[in-house]
């Protein structure tokens, strides 16, 4: 979007009217707030789970010799180390590395759609577009994989401990609920659940959002209205959302 | 074919070569920090280094898809400051919260 330049009469303050200060539409400066008080909301949840993490008894020894306890919060590389068709491979963190690659070249593929745009090239806008969305699709899918092993866990179970009618008993505890999980403290699996699910969730809002876009740009009604800011905005989520992720792998993922 | 009177005249402008250009540089400096994550996660021992070291390359990658994909570096100044200091907040619920989790133990 082209815009007046900045320059105002003298004596008049750039914020006295008629102009644009920031130098950016209406829309795209909403679409930066609403981003900055969702970014704020994925910070508690990370935060949080920073807290809660460096409060639990954290396994000291090397990461070969780990092995799951029910009151030792996990190393994430023993728990995310299974790749769809190869079972009984360990194969630490190269799923969820697949995943990142998808997720940073559907945000390249989204960054050009939004170039096509500038330059009102429909066809390259729709190319992009769709890239953009199997992209999300992908990332979905991946996630609804790991999602599911996390759930159902590894063929040996972790045994727990409980407290019940005066007696200590044991039983063996398979993948993950809300409740109790075979990988650590019930909290891991809970901030597992919340965090990467918070931000699935905005994955899939911004794959139908892509896709209304993808859909006005093919019958014409951005070139009706001259312009493909429409695309910038939603490129503005798409990217954030990429965003999040690339902290969600790190603090979850790696450290 | 009077109605097609009211199609606008739409001028397709050629690909803006340096800038697509630009964009798969970003884009793999990007995948290049993540490789380098990659290592780093089975070479170091876990400790404050190795913590550091991802926290650093994070908003290494951040910096660029927030700068670059997102255009806030090409922003004017005001809007780049309207987003970037309220950061602030994290920033101070990040200390105040980290700080806790290594005192509740101690309690």
């Amino acid at each position: 979007m082209s815009h007046a330049p900045a320059t105002t009469a003298p004596g008049k303050s750039i914020w006295d009217g008629g102009i644009s200060p920031m130098n950016v539409s209406y829309g795209k400066l909403m679409m930066w707030f609403f981003l900055l008080s969702d970014a704020f909301t994925f910070s508690g949840l990370l935060i949080t789970y920073g807290l809660v993490r460096t409060s639990n008894h954290a396994y000291a020894g090397l990461p070969k010799d780990f092995h799951f306890a029910v009151d030792t919060w996990p190393i994430p590389e023993k728990v995310f180390e299974a790749v769809p068709f190869l079972h009984g491979v360990e194969l630490p963190l190269v799923f969820v590395g697949i995943m990142t690659f998808i997720l940073i070249m559907s945000s390249v593929t989204m960054v050009l759609a939004v170039e096509a745009g500038h330059r009102m090239d429909r066809i390259a806008v729709q190319k992009w577009m769709l890239w953009t969305i199997v992209g999300g699709a992908a990332f979905l899918s991946c996630q609804a994989w790991e999602w599911t092993h996390f759930i159902v866990g590894t063929d040996t179970p972790t045994v727990a401990k409980a407290f019940v009618n005066g007696e200590w008993v044991s039983h063996n505890v398979f993948g993950a609920n809300l409740v109790e999980n075979q990988y650590g403290p019930p909290a891991f699996a809970d901030f597992f659940f919340f965090i990467t699910g918070f931000h699935g969730f905005h994955v899939f809002s911004g794959v139908l959002l892509n896709f209304l876009i993808y859909y006005r740009t093919v019958t014409g009604m951005y070139d009706r209205r001259g312009s493909y800011e429409m695309v910038e905005k939603v490129g503005l989520y798409w990217h954030f959302v990429d965003l999040v992720w690339v902290f969600v792998f790190t603090f979850f993922y790696l450290v | 074919m009077s109605h097609h009177s009211h199609e606008p005249q739409i001028t397709v402008l050629p690909p803006n070569k340096e800038k697509i250009k630009q964009l798969w540089r970003v884009a793999g400096i990007l995948a290049a920090v993540t490789a380098v994550e990659f290592v780093i996660a089975f070479t170091l021992a876990h400790g404050v280094l190795k913590t550091a070291l991802f926290v650093g390359l994070t908003i290494v990658k951040a910096a660029y898809i927030v700068g670059e994909f997102m255009h806030l570096r090409h922003e004017v100044k005001v809007l780049i400051w309207s987003i970037l200091i309220p950061l602030i907040f994290v920033v101070w619920m990040l200390v105040a919260f980290l700080w806790e989790g290594f005192t509740l133990p101690r309690i």
